[in-house]
This record gives C-alpha cells, sequence and structure tokens, in this order.
C-alpha cells in the first residue's frame, strides 16, 4: 500500500495582554458585561484614528525574540477590508508586507530528537468583535469589547508532520507566552486561536498536495485530535481515488471529526493596502535593547541550569520549567533550603498534588517559599520526620500560613524524639511485650525487624525518629 | 463687513457693538440669503447664549484668542450633540459623538459656531452639486456654482452669513471654493493640524483648514488650530507657530510651473493675471523661475486612483450596522449592507467607492494602485526638486472661474480637471494657498495660488500677504 505523510502549517492567534486595545485608550480586559469598553473610536465611528499602542509593539517584540525571530525595523501597517457584522470599519488593521518578525524556530520534541520548526512571520493586527450566534433565539448578538483588541499571528512554515507535532508546537508556544506574560494562552477563552492547514502527499514526494484548513480547534488536545481526523480523512479520500478540495473546515469536538465551511474557490480579496492613519513605528536598537532587558529567563535556558548547574533529572527539570510560576518557586525555594534536589521534590510531590486537588494554580498556593523552607529545615534537621511534615504540619500550615512550622509539630508533639535512654526505654519495653517473635527473629525472621520499629513508633506516638529506633532494636537483637 | 477680526475685537472691548449684535446680524444674512443653500443647519439658539457668555467674558477680561469670531464649520466635522452627515443620505440622523479636535480648539478660544455648512457628499466634488441637501449658489452670480467640496463654507464667508469658516481640502477642497468666491483658502501642510473628527475621505489627503476675507483672520485661526493631537498619528508633534504676520524684506525665489501656465485650459484673463504678478514680483526684486514639470498629466490620475481607494476603505464603515441610515428594506445582515448603502450613498460617491475598489482588486491592483504610489512618490520627489531652487511655486489656483451650474455636472472628466492646479498640494502634501487677486470681466473673482515647502506654513503665509498688497 502507499504510504503517505502530512504536511501542517499552523497559524496562530495571539491576543497581546495589554491594558488598552491596539489603536486606542480602551480597556483590553476580558470577561466584562458585552458593550462596555468601546468608545467611538473601538465602534469605528466617522473621523476616528488609530494610534499606536507601544506595549504591544514591545509584546509582540518580546514574543519575536524569544522565538530567535528577525525584527522588522519598519513597521508598516495595512487595511485589510471585508465587510462583516462584527468589524466595525469594514476592515481591519494588520500588517501586510513589513510584519514584525520573520524566520525563528521553535524546538519541539519529536520521535527522533527534538526537531525545528521554522517560523514563517509574526505580524501585529487588531481582534474583531465577538459574533455570537448561539445565544437568542432570533438575533445575532456582538459584543465589541474584543473589537480591536491587540492580537499577534504566527504562521509556521509546513514542516509539521503529525497531530503529536502540533500538539507539541501550540504546547511551546503556549508555554512561551505564558513566560512571557504577554498572553494567558488559554485557548477554551479564546485567547489563543489555531487554525491548521493540512495537507498529504506520497512519502517522499516533494510537491505540496491540496491543502484543507481547519478551525475551530478550542484546545491543545483538539488540534491534535482534528489534524488526526484531517489526516485519515485524506489519505482515505485520495485511496479511495478521490480528489481533495481546497476548503476550509470545521472542527466538531463533539464526535472528532471535521466538516466543510466553505470552499477556498470563493475566496475573499481583502484589498490590502498601507494604512495610511497610521504612519509606520520604527523599531531602533534603543527600542530593541529595552525590550531585550525585560525578557525573563526561557523555558529553554533555565531547563539547562536546573540539569547542569544543579544536577536534576530531566524529568525534574521539565516538569519545573512547565510554567514561570513554578520554575520561579523553584528558584527561589531553592536559594532557601540550598539543596535542589529536597527543593524539587517537595514541589513536585506535596506541594503538586495540593495544588492538584484543588485544582489550583501555584501562583495562588498559600505559603510562599520562605514558609516552606522552614518546614523542610525542619525536616532536614531531624527535628521532624518526613512523613509528619507533610501529613500533619504542611496541611496545617497552609490553613493557617502564618504559624511557625515548629509550633505545629510542637502542638501535635511531633518533635522526633533523638534522646537515646527513652528511645532505649521504648525499645525494651516493646521487646519484652512480644518474646514470641523475638524468639522468631532470632530464628532468622529478620523481616520482623519493621513490625517491632513500627511499635515503638506507635509507644512514642510518632515522636521517636525511627532510624535512630531501627538503630537501637538491631543492636539489642543482633 | 469685511473688516478683519481684530478690527470686531477693537470694536467690542470698546462696546461700540456686541457678540449678541454680530450674531443677529449673521442670523439675519443667514434668513436672507437661505436660498444660496450654504447653510445645512444653524445652530440659532446656541449661538445666540454663547454671544451672551462671551460678551461677559469680553466685560470681565477673560475672552479668548477668537472672541468675537462667529464661524460656520464644513458638514464633515464632528461637534458633540449636532448632526453630522458630510451631505450623504448615509448619516442622516447622526448625531456627534465627540468633538473634533480643530472644532475643540475654536470653542476653547470663544468662537463662536453658528452652523453646519452644505458641501458635496463626503467632500467628493468640485461644484458642491453632489449634496444630498442640493447644490449651494455662488452669492456673486447665482447661476454660477461655488466651487467644492467646501461649497457653503465659501458661500457662507461670501454672503456675510458668518465671518470665517473651516473646510477641508482633499484636492482643492478649500482652495478652489476660496477662488471661485473672492476669498482666501487654505491647505496646510499635511499634519499640520489634527484631523481626528474630520470625516475621512482620503486620509493621507486630507487637511482641514480655514476660509476668511483677510490674510490676518486667517493666519489667527492657523495659530489656533494647528499642533499636535493624541488622538492623530499623521499630525506634526511639534506645533507649527503662525504669530503674527511677518514682513518680507530678503528678495525670495519664485518658481512658476511652465505647464501650468502654457495650458491651454487657462483662462487667458487668469493666465494674464499670473503674468502680471510674475512681473511685479521681479520689479521688487525677487526672481521667478520657469520650471518643467512634466508630471502635470499624471497629477489627476494618480490623485483619484489613490483618493478613492482610500475612500473605498475609509467608506467601509457606513454599512447601516452601527450608525447613520439603515434601509427599512435590510431583511439581513448582508441586505443591510447592500441596501443601505445603495440607498444611502449618492451616485458620485458610489462612482469613486467602485473605482476604489477596482483599483485595489488583486487583479487591478499593480496597473492602478501601485502605480499611482509610484507616481505620488515622483511627484514628491520632484516637487522637493523645484523646492531645492526656489522658496514657492506660484501658479493660478483655478484655470478658470465659477462655471455654470450644471455645466459640468454631467461630465466627471471635466469635472475632475477643474481640480488639475490644486491637487499637486495634495499628492505632494505641501501648503497652498489661495489669494483672492483676480476678477475676470466676468466679473466672477479668481485666485492667484502659492505653494511652499513642507511646514514652510508660516512663511508661505508671510508671502502670501506680501503678494497681495502688490495688488496684481
Amino acid at each position: 500500500m502507499q504510504e503517505f505523510e502530512a504536511v501542517i502549517g499552523l497559524e496562530i492567534h495571539i491576543q497581546l495582554k495589554t491594558q488598552s486595545k491596539a489603536f486606542c485608550a480602551d480597556s483590553a480586559l476580558y470577561g466584562e458585561s458585552p458593550n462596555t469598553l468601546v468608545s467611538a473610536i473601538s465602534l469605528g465611528h466617522p473621523g476616528t484614528l488609530p494610534m499606536h499602542n507601544i506595549s504591544a509593539i514591545e509584546y509582540a517584540t518580546k514574543l519575536g525574540l524569544a522565538l530567535h525571530c528577525n525584527i522588522t525595523q519598519l513597521n508598516g501597517y495595512a487595511r485589510k477590508n471585508y465587510f462583516y457584522a462584527d468589524l466595525p470599519k469594514g476592515y481591519q488593521i494588520s500588517q501586510d508586507k513589513t510584519p514584525i518578525c520573520t524566520g525563528g524556530f521553535v524546538e519541539i520534541p519529536s520521535n527522533n530528537g527534538n526537531k525545528k520548526i521554522t517560523i514563517t512571520r509574526i505580524h501585529m493586527e487588531e481582534d474583531s468583535g465577538k459574533s455570537m450566534h448561539d445565544q437568542d433565539l432570533y438575533d445575532s448578538l456582538i459584543d465589541y469589547n474584543r473589537a480591536g483588541v491587540p492580537l499577534v499571528e504566527l504562521v509556521s512554515e509546513p514542516e509539521i508532520r503529525s497531530g503529536e507535532e502540533a500538539y507539541h508546537f501550540v504546547s511551546e508556544i503556549r508555554k512561551l507566552v505564558r513566560y512571557l506574560d504577554i498572553c494567558d494562552g488559554n485557548m477554551e477563552e479564546g485567547s489563543m486561536r489555531c487554525d491548521a492547514n493540512i495537507s498529504i502527499r506520497p512519502v517522499g514526494s516533494q510537491t505540496f498536495g491540496t491543502k484543507v484548513e481547519v478551525k475551530n480547534m478550542n484546545s491543545m488536545t483538539n488540534v491534535k485530535r482534528a489534524i488526526e481526523f484531517e489526516i485519515k480523512r485524506q489519505t482515505e479520500a485520495v485511496l479511495a481515488g478521490e480528489k481533495i478540495v481546497s476548503e476550509t473546515r470545521s472542527f466538531n469536538a463533539a464526535n472528532g471529526s471535521t466538516i466543510s465551511m466553505r470552499s477556498k474557490e470563493e475566496a475573499q480579496d481583502y484589498r490590502y493596502f498601507p494604512e495610511p492613519d497610521l504612519p509606520p513605528f520604527i523599531i531602533n536598537q534603543e527600542f530593541l535593547d529595552k525590550v531585550k532587558i525585560s525578557l525573563p529567563e526561557l523555558p529553554k535556558a533555565l531547563f539547562e541550569k536546573f540539569t547542569q548547574q544543579l544536577g536534576l533529572s530531566d524529568y525534574d527539570a521539565q516538569v519545573l520549567t512547565e510554567d514561570r510560576d513554578t520554575a520561579a518557586y523553584f528558584t527561589e525555594l531553592y536559594a532557601q533550603c540550598k539543596h535542589a534536589k529536597t527543593a524539587a521534590n517537595w514541589i513536585l510531590g506535596p506541594i503538586k498534588s495540593w495544588l492538584n486537588e484543588q485544582a489550583k494554580d501555584i501562583s495562588l498556593f498559600p505559603l510562599n517559599p520562605t514558609q516552606l523552607s522552614k518546614l523542610i529545615q525542619l525536616v532536614m534537621e531531624n527535628t521532624i520526620s518526613h512523613t509528619a511534615a507533610v501529613s500533619v504540619v504542611l496541611p496545617e500550615l497552609i490553613a493557617n500560613p502564618s504559624l511557625e512550622p515548629i509550633e505545629i509539630a510542637t502542638k501535635n508533639n511531633i518533635l522526633q524524639n533523638t534522646n537515646s535512654e527513652e528511645l532505649e526505654n521504648w525499645v525494651l519495653k516493646v521487646l519484652e511485650s512480644m518474646p514470641e517473635k523475638v524468639a522468631e527473629y532470632q530464628n532468622g525472621k529478620k523481616g520482623l525487624l519493621g513490625l517491632f520499629v513500627g511499635e515503638v513508633m506507635k509507644l512514642s506516638k510518632g515522636s521517636a525518629d525511627p532510624k535512630k529506633v531501627n538503630e537501637i532494636v538491631r543492636n539489642k537483637l543482633d | 463687513m469685511t473688516e478683519k477680526l481684530s478690527d470686531i475685537q477693537s470694536k467690542l472691548r470698546l462696546g461700540e457693538i456686541s457678540c449678541v449684535s454680530l450674531v443677529e446680524f449673521y442670523l439675519q444674512n443667514i434668513e436672507k440669503n437661505k436660498h444660496l443653500n450654504a447653510f445645512l443647519e444653524v445652530f440659532e439658539l446656541e449661538a445666540r447664549n454663547k454671544a451672551i457668555e462671551v460678551d461677559a467674558k469680553i466685560k470681565n477680561n477673560t475672552a479668548g484668542r477668537l472672541a468675537g469670531l462667529v464661524l460656520g464649520i464644513k458638514d464633515n466635522l464632528c461637534y458633540t450633540g449636532h448632526k453630522v452627515s458630510a451631505s450623504s443620505k448615509i448619516l442622516e440622523g447622526y448625531e456627534a459623538v465627540y468633538t473634533a479636535t480643530a472644532v475643540q480648539r475654536l470653542l476653547d478660544e470663544d468662537a463662536i459656531i453658528i452652523g453646519r455648512l452644505n458641501c458635496d457628499e463626503f467632500a467628493m466634488g468640485a461644484s458642491n452639486e453632489n449634496s444630498a441637501y442640493g447644490p449651494v449658489l455662488n452669492f456673486q452670480d447665482n447661476t454660477r456654482v461655488p466651487g467644492g467640496s467646501s461649497g457653503g463654507s465659501a458661500v457662507a464667508v461670501q454672503a456675510n452669513m458668518c465671518h470665517a469658516s473651516l473646510g477641508s481640502d482633499t484636492g482643492g477642497s478649500i482652495r478652489q471654493p476660496a477662488s471661485f468666491c473672492g476669498l482666501w483658502g487654505y491647505k496646510p501642510s499635511y499634519g499640520c493640524i489634527s484631523r481626528h473628527g474630520l470625516l475621512a475621505y482620503a486620509s493621507s489627503f486630507d487637511q482641514i483648514g480655514p476660509l476668511t476675507k483677510s490674510i490676518e483672520d486667517l493666519n489667527l485661526i492657523m495659530d489656533v488650530l494647528s499642533g499636535p493631537d493624541q488622538f492623530d498619528a499623521t499630525a506634526f508633534q511639534t506645533k507649527i507657530a503662525f504669530g503674527e504676520l511677518q514682513s518680507v524684506l530678503s528678495p525670495k525665489r519664485f518658481a512658476v510651473i511652465k505647464e501650468c501656465i502654457e495650458n491651454e485650459g487657462v483662462d487667458p484673463e487668469i493666465k494674464a493675471h499670473t503674468m502680471q504678478a510674475i512681473a511685479m514680483l521681479q520689479e521688487q526684486g525677487h526672481t521667478v523661475e520657469m520650471v518643467d514639470f512634466p508630471l502635470l498629466d499624471a497629477l489627476v490620475p494618480a490623485y483619484y486612483v489613490l483618493t478613492t481607494a482610500e475612500a473605498s476603505s475609509n467608506l467601509a464603515r457606513y454599512s447601516g450596522l452601527l450608525f447613520g441610515y439603515r434601509s427599512p428594506n435590510a431583511q439581513d445582515l448582508n441586505s443591510t449592507f447592500v441596501k443601505s448603502r445603495s440607498e444611502g450613498f449618492g451616485p458620485e460617491v458610489k462612482r469613486r467607492i467602485m473605482l476604489g475598489t477596482f483599483v485595489l482588486s488583486s487583479n487591478h491592483y499593480d496597473a492602478y494602485y501601485t502605480k499611482a504610489q509610484k507616481v505620488r512618490r515622483l511627484i514628491q520627489q520632484k516637487t522637493e526638486e523645484i523646492f531645492a531652487t526656489a522658496d514657492f511655486i506660484l501658479l493660478p489656483t483655478t484655470s478658470t472661474p465659477a462655471f455654470k451650474l450644471g455645466e459640468k455636472a454631467n461630465n466627471p472628466i471635466a469635472m475632475y480637471l477643474a481640480d488639475l492646479f490644486t491637487v499637486h498640494a495634495n499628492l505632494a502634501g505641501n501648503p497652498a494657498v489661495s489669494i483672492p487677486t483676480g476678477t475676470h470681466s466676468n466679473h466672477m473673482p479668481y485666485g492667484l495660488q502659492l505653494m511652499a515647502p513642507m511646514k514652510k506654513d508660516k512663511e508661505l503665509l508671510d508671502i502670501a500677504a506680501y503678494l497681495y498688497h502688490l495688488k496684481p
């Protein structure tokens, strides 16, 4: 049977979380009451003109720098003309011939090591209003709060070969925009939107097949599902001798399929021309330097630091650099407790499971690294056991972060007892109470050691240092 | 009433007249000249109230620089709470929700705005015959046009219905009617005055400017209007200051474009008048040089390709959806767009929208839009070259005096050529002024035009005053 490979390019719209809109002072906040963030300018009233939002340009530059792109000096704007109800001016201000970023790449994991996916371009534009066709029985409703919110559109080269790779690509972009703090990367709310251009061709072929554009994939998993469905659909069609038509298809998350929206034959002519109301924005060296200084440490650099300098495993470093807040929390915790592996274990263990249970982000974890490090310190000094720290102190500390960990430990009577005399007394008491077991042990049933230690722990109400107890029991019996 | 504002202000201070009496005077003239159709709306009550307010300020010595100035504004300038329609049915009933920066600057200096003035629909026209509210008549001869598109702005001042007015100039829309009505008309450097609140026709060409009876008033109003604006990215970052008019003390170098003077379409009297002005300048020790401008024939075509392209996009917002006219026959989104626009726009506006859409369409883009952009750059270069060896360019404002109503109404190309000498300044961005120096044997006035390098607005008005006083 003939084998096919998929050729996939992605277009990702990234909503920039600036305070104000792309070309006027209206607030760009998400989730406000419909049509409350709309001035005459947002609504395209007669006589209104756009102004540059420098923050939006800075954010786009940040993304470009983080993706190793060339940053365009002379940033011209262009009008993309079309009529639709959610587009107040009848045109969208965008960039055409001079996108702010070109070139660059994203590294994604793939079957044989990392793979670089080239970025074609990133350009700045404004969002349209939001049309809602399912909120009212008779009318379509439009919220113009979103009209004019700044976006960048990132276009990849068609170098992606599978749904899995596309998933990783989107995931890397999302991680990055969150690190850069320029977008919240929420695909469900639409602050990041992805369209995919998909075609297939026989393995080894250098020409492209007819491409199909798929829209409405509102999660990373759906990007993967949609692409996998589409590859299968196209492969089956070609094998059945059908021709692929150039069209736009919509992903249906309910059944995992794509359905045809419109043919590309009826493609619109957007009549791009230079936006006469906005002079080109010049990005000079001074501007670039300013943006470079504001760039945070990026996940790749942090990963290398965590593995090479701090000796963490690839896995630990990977998880810790998944988002900026976790990496920052780890970095600070490490600075306090000086032991990288311990800090990593705490975050990836008890903290992560608490956050998972609460469905919270680490930014909402009630304890700051200083508070947590005090608790870790108690364990490292053998003042309390790791088990007691996790099961007794941590929950109480979370409920009441103003308390000192040592107070909680004292109150619960779990300070580890390292007083040898007392420990010896407890051990003797236990051994005397179970002579048969002692005999069995001495006859070779060494597994009973745990039983004795456990009994001593019970007797000490958990305050005994199990390591020490272990030692004493063996001394007595061996 | 051909006094300067400064004379009026002296009388106001001495109590010989009041703003209230001034307003009454203009209101009476407006009533008397209703048939000229210059005003679309008179802000009667408001003007009277404002007059009382300004009179009080004059008494208290707290009045602004434009106290006593009663003016009308072209119906494409936003004034909050007031209707604005660009003389188009598509903005029927629409009220501005904010005030244009230019209008606000006048109000801040205590000018009294007496009404909004008729114009060609969306400023597209050269005769004021394209208004949805009927043509404006030339006060001098009611069978003739006042010029356009700021025809109402010209006639209102010409017939003493207000002291001065604001117009807008995309290809001559201030200078040409000023010439036809015997007034001063000014198109500043592109960027001198904020366009915020000016209903756009062609964004990279449009400038607001005044029409007045004296150069002193023109100069004063320009000083108030110019300056940067947080709402217009194309406005200059630094204000062009006009101050007082300065005498011309040193000899200047004038360039005269040969192709303009020798153009067959130029009325012989206007040509002779221009030659007379040249001779007088030379007599005064200035140099006048004839220069070539082989791009003259390309001016009007490049102008129409580029302005209609921009207009087709600028006018997309008039869709019947968010404001203005919505067709009662609309049934769904698409028919709202199609019917509202088909019923709301007049024929000239539709012609230009279609032309602009055509030149931007992918199949014709390079042949028209790209080419016209190249021509525009050449015009700008060539103009700069002329200014490398000349301080000013002198040419007639119009090739003829005001023509008859209906004379060119059915011939768009002939109408477009009425802009021949004025579009140059808009294509290149340079400032240009029409000076009311000529009177034709048919009794109609006409103007001489001076152009200066970019941002040399002040120098231009100084030399214009000088040339005017030579009385060519």
